[in-house]
């Protein structure tokens, strides 16, 4: 996938898991946490997505690495790329 | 401590199959429309059952319905619903002064059922399941939700009570209030039973799950051609004060919750017996003060299976044998069984009869079976009467396990 079809993919488990807020246009350095207003277990589901819908894993010790998108996206991009 | 205080009704949330509001409800248990319908489901295609179409997202954001349950989103409407017909002003309420009592028939299944599904498309790896699983499953759930949603920081329990979870409920609530536990108590009954396959397979292996070419027909109590149950989610909450605190603040009081009783039935899983029935009313009636002639409505537990509606007849034919202006009448004609929501939705049904003195009708009896011929079944039509000062409502359940709450006009 590219670094774009990514930053897709993280938006639509996104705009699932935080179905009210606007999930449009998110910036992409600021965190997600403050921006939908996730918690804890809103970041155990964008996990369990992952997995569920590209196979990837994230272990507990890398949840950090989620905190934005373009954190995310660094993350990611070796794991779905 | 007071266990003598007087327990009112003050508010009533309610939805059911038909009708998402006491004013809408009632209506329709008057003018006969029925809220059965055809029903699909994931594994055995389509059935008949009560389904209720309230808006869930008049009280909770998409993702509190997402990340609850369909009997905590229930209990949440109607929750709101009450405190807000009870005309309350909870801004300003002591909300640790709050409780939250509501029966279950169970609670859970819907979430496993849906969670084994999803692991059952990844090969039942159970690294699929979700972080959900354990807080929509603990069986507080649905009145934890009512807490979390309105910030209720008072006790929260659900009863577990198979189908005479409603008067269970309810019962609990008085109780908390007569104990000094709280000042408002939420009490009542909540159903997502149609949401899991295993209820209605189970009552299909049971030879008891109604099957009827127009659902509307299908729920039918009493008739000759009735097939068994008709299975429906629902809930129905009520607001609960003293009546000292409800006559201070000018409330509308519904009625008082005079007298109540459970009991168990210690004789059969599945099979009611009508002496521990009659032993529960007649309990019920003494810690009223009253005696059986003063009942002007008894609403049945009837479910539409032969045995059942016939031993409860039975039942209420001994207790209520030498009074002619007792008058009796069924709900789940209309909505199906509702389980855990079931008593305390056909107890609201009736509670407007206190005002314009009609009794509604059961429904759908073409052929009445005459071993339920009982005197002043009112079928198919609404009835109006001289007087409406005291309802009894007749609940049982599983195991063995009856409820019965008498409400006196206040």
């Amino acid at each position: 996938m590219t670094r774009q079809e990514i930053r897709q993919a993280i938006i639509d488990i996104l705009a699932d898991i935080a179905p009210d807020e606007d999930t449009a246009n998110l910036k992409d350095d600021v965190s997600l946490r403050d921006q939908l207003g996730l918690d804890s277990m809103d970041f155990l589901d964008i996990v369990m997505e992952l997995r569920k819908r590209y196979n990837v894993e994230v272990p507990s010790s890398d949840y950090p690495q989620l905190a934005t998108m373009t954190s995310c996206l660094d993350y990611l991009s070796p794991k779905m790329a | 401590m007071a266990i003598q205080d007087r327990i009112v009704i003050t508010g009533v949330g309610l939805t059911s199959p038909n009708g998402d509001n006491l004013e809408q409800y009632r209506k329709n248990l008057l003018a006969g429309v029925s809220g059965v319908q055809d029903f699909e489901t994931r594994y055995m295609g389509k059935l008949i059952a009560g389904v209720c179409h309230y808006d869930p997202l008049k009280y909770q954001k998409k993702k509190d319905v997402r990340r609850g349950t369909r009997a905590g989103s229930i209990a949440i409407y109607c929750s709101h619903e009450a405190i807000s017909d009870s005309g309350l002003d909870f801004s300003a309420a002591d909300k640790s002064r709050v409780g939250v009592f509501l029966g279950i028939t169970e609670h859970g299944n819907v979430e496993t059922e849906n969670e084994v599904y999803n692991i059952s498309l990844k090969g039942y790896d159970t690294a699929f399941w979700t972080h959900h699983h354990n807080p929509r499953t603990v069986a507080n759930n649905p009145a934890g939700e009512v807490t979390l949603s309105m910030g209720i920081s008072g006790p929260h329990y659900t009863v577990g009570a198979a189908c005479a979870a409603g008067n269970a409920g309810l019962i609990s609530g008085v109780q908390m209030l007569r104990l000094g536990e709280v000042d408002v108590a939420l009490a009542g009954g909540v159903s997502e039973a149609i949401h899991t396959f295993g209820i209605f397979a189970s009552f299909k292996a049971q030879g008891a799950l109604a099957t009827h070419e127009i659902a509307a027909k299908a729920s039918r109590p009493y008739d000759l051609d009735r097939n068994g149950i008709v299975v429906s989610e629902g809930g129905c909450v009520y607001v609960l004060e003293r009546y000292e605190d409800a006559r201070k603040r000018g409330a509308k009081i519904y009625g008082e919750i005079a007298g109540y009783a459970m009991n168990s039935d210690a004789s059969d899983f599945v099979l009611p017996l009508p002496q521990r029935q009659v032993e529960c009313m007649r309990l019920a009636l003494a810690r009223a003060g009253i005696t059986p002639a003063q009942i002007d409505i008894v609403n049945t537990h009837a479910t539409a299976t032969r045995l059942g509606d016939q031993q409860e007849t039975q039942a209420v034919r001994e207790v209520f044998k030498e009074t002619p202006t007792t008058y009796i009448n069924n709900t789940k004609s209309f909505i199906g069984h509702a389980m855990g929501a079931a008593a305390a939705l056909e107890l609201a049904g009736n509670l407007p009869a206190f005002q314009d003195l009609v009794v509604h009708p059961t429904i759908n009896v073409d052929h009445l079976d005459p071993e339920c011929a009982i005197p002043n079944l009112v079928m198919n039509e609404p009835r109006k009467i001289q007087k409406v000062d005291y309802i009894l409502n007749n609940s049982a359940g599983m195991l063995g396990i009856n409820a019965v709450v008498v409400v006196k006009r206040v």
